[in-house]
């Protein structure tokens, strides 16, 4: 055991789990706006609207994100036209690449959840704010959206686990998250066990305080 | 079209090739897979505090960890760590261990710890009744397991080892940067060669669309049979 070797990575990888930290946040945000999207695509009554929605989360969710990236990076970058317009200015960078394919997944994964969480309101609710001489937008976004979202906090939990873990695919375009830097500390020390546990442990701690978290507000919102 | 041609010209049975590779690789960590989550739920649902935990350790690390790190741990250490084995028994040359084996050990090592949890969670809410059952009927201890609870239990699982096979399938894709020829490493070839990484990226996702449809059309089929009477 290198303890040494530790030690001295050990704020090598910090760092670098800022940068997983930066590419979590901000594909969840916009992950959580184009899933609650999806996921009211997916309620709506029109068959076209409602298959369009079902065809976007079956495709995202049935490939590898790998895939997705490597699409998204190398893929569109091909295509001459996107050259030569503003896109590019975005589509040339691995950071914002690598967001977007990760708040398309996250949007497939979080408009599942949601779409599920509406179903399961009951209608008793709604027909109770419909009586009260509520609108039905008001009812939407008042009653429907906030107990979607206390619904699905578990399932909504496990999501930001996996994609913190997916945010680790960054590292495939060039990007030098927590798993880009344990890589290229492994590769030049041939010591993967002990980068591997430094790396590992600030994985696992965050997974602890992502986890705590969601239990915190499951209590702080709980409906007894 | 002609990109996807069998033979010199096109990349059609490299391609085809690669899909094959994907799916030994998928069925191959699934079955070790299982072979961890064969030692680790008894572990789980033991008494003994000790195993318990390491039972407890075992899913948490790797549910937890990025898989991409786990496989760079048995790229970068997996030989590392047979040679040091092998020279406690007085081995000392070079040892090299294919991709294949790296890969599916890697990925199974993983898709166990998500087995783990789902056969778990069946044992655990199938009916204590059944249990006891099992026991005043005077049957031995193994055959209590295979003829009483393993039934129950299989039923109860199929749904979510299903969901586990899509998981496992999907992260096969990240051993190609281990060098494994699979379908991703393959589309990396042929978009290097031919300039085109658009189509062999998108003609990837398609075959790994079609692979998750065809698998669950499957798994369906068994969840048919096992739920028979229910």
């Amino acid at each position: 055991m290198d303890f040494d070797l530790m030690i001295d990575s050990f704020p090598k990888l910090l760092n670098a789990a800022v940068v997983t930290l930066k590419l979590l946040s901000v594909s969840l945000i916009v992950g959580l706006f184009i899933g609650l999207l999806f996921a009211t695509l997916r309620i709506n009554k029109n068959i076209f609207i409602n298959k369009f929605a079902y065809g976007y989360s079956y495709i995202f969710r049935g490939t590898p994100l790998l895939v997705q990236i490597f699409i998204i990076y190398f893929g569109l970058g091909q295509i001459e036209y996107l050259r030569s317009t503003f896109l590019w200015v975005i589509l040339k960078e691995p950071y914002w690449c690598a967001i977007i394919a990760f708040s398309l997944n996250t949007g497939a994964y979080t408009s599942e959840i949601l779409r599920s969480a509406f179903q399961t309101i009951k209608p008793g609710i709604i027909e109770a704010g419909k009586s009260l001489g509520i609108s039905n937008k008001i009812i939407f976004y008042k009653i429907q959206i906030p107990i979607a979202i206390r619904q699905s906090l578990p399932a909504y939990g496990n999501e930001i686990i996996l994609m913190m873990k997916g945010t680790s695919l960054a590292s495939t375009v060039t990007l030098m998250d927590l798993t880009g830097v344990a890589k290229y500390i492994i590769s030049t020390t041939f010591k993967p066990i002990e980068v591997f546990i430094v790396a590992g442990g600030i994985y696992l701690f965050m997974t602890f305080i992502i986890h705590n978290l969601i239990k915190f507000l499951e209590k702080k919102y709980s409906f007894n | 079209m002609e990109l996807l041609a069998f033979g010199d010209t096109g990349w059609g049975d490299e391609l085809f090739r690669a899909t094959l590779m994907t799916i030994a690789v998928s069925i191959t960590a699934m079955l070790i897979g299982f072979g961890f989550a064969a030692i680790f739920t008894p572990l789980k649902l033991s008494k003994i505090k000790i195993l318990n935990l390491a039972a407890n350790i075992y899913t948490t690390v790797i549910r937890g960890v990025p898989e991409l790190l786990v496989i760079y741990l048995f790229f970068f250490g997996g030989s590392g760590a047979i040679m040091f084995v092998a020279s406690m028994f007085g081995y000392n040359e070079y040892i090299e261990i294919n991709a294949f084996v790296t890969g599916s050990f890697a990925i199974g090592i993983i898709s166990g710890a998500y087995s783990t949890e789902v056969f778990r969670g069946a044992i655990q809410s199938i009916d204590k009744g059944q249990f006891e059952a099992a026991k005043v009927l005077g049957f031995s201890k193994f055959k209590q397991f295979y003829k009483i609870i393993l039934p129950q239990m299989l039923r109860l699982a199929i749904p979510n080892l299903s969901n586990v096979w899509q998981i496992t399938l999907k992260d096969t894709s990240l051993i190609s940067v281990t060098g494994l020829v699979e379908i991703m490493r393959q589309s990396y070839i042929a978009a290097g060669s031919t300039r085109d990484p658009l189509f062999f990226y998108s003609f990837a996702a398609v075959l790994y669309l079609l692979l998750t449809f065809l698998s669950m059309k499957l798994i369906n089929k068994l969840e048919v049979k096992y739920s028979r009477g229910h």
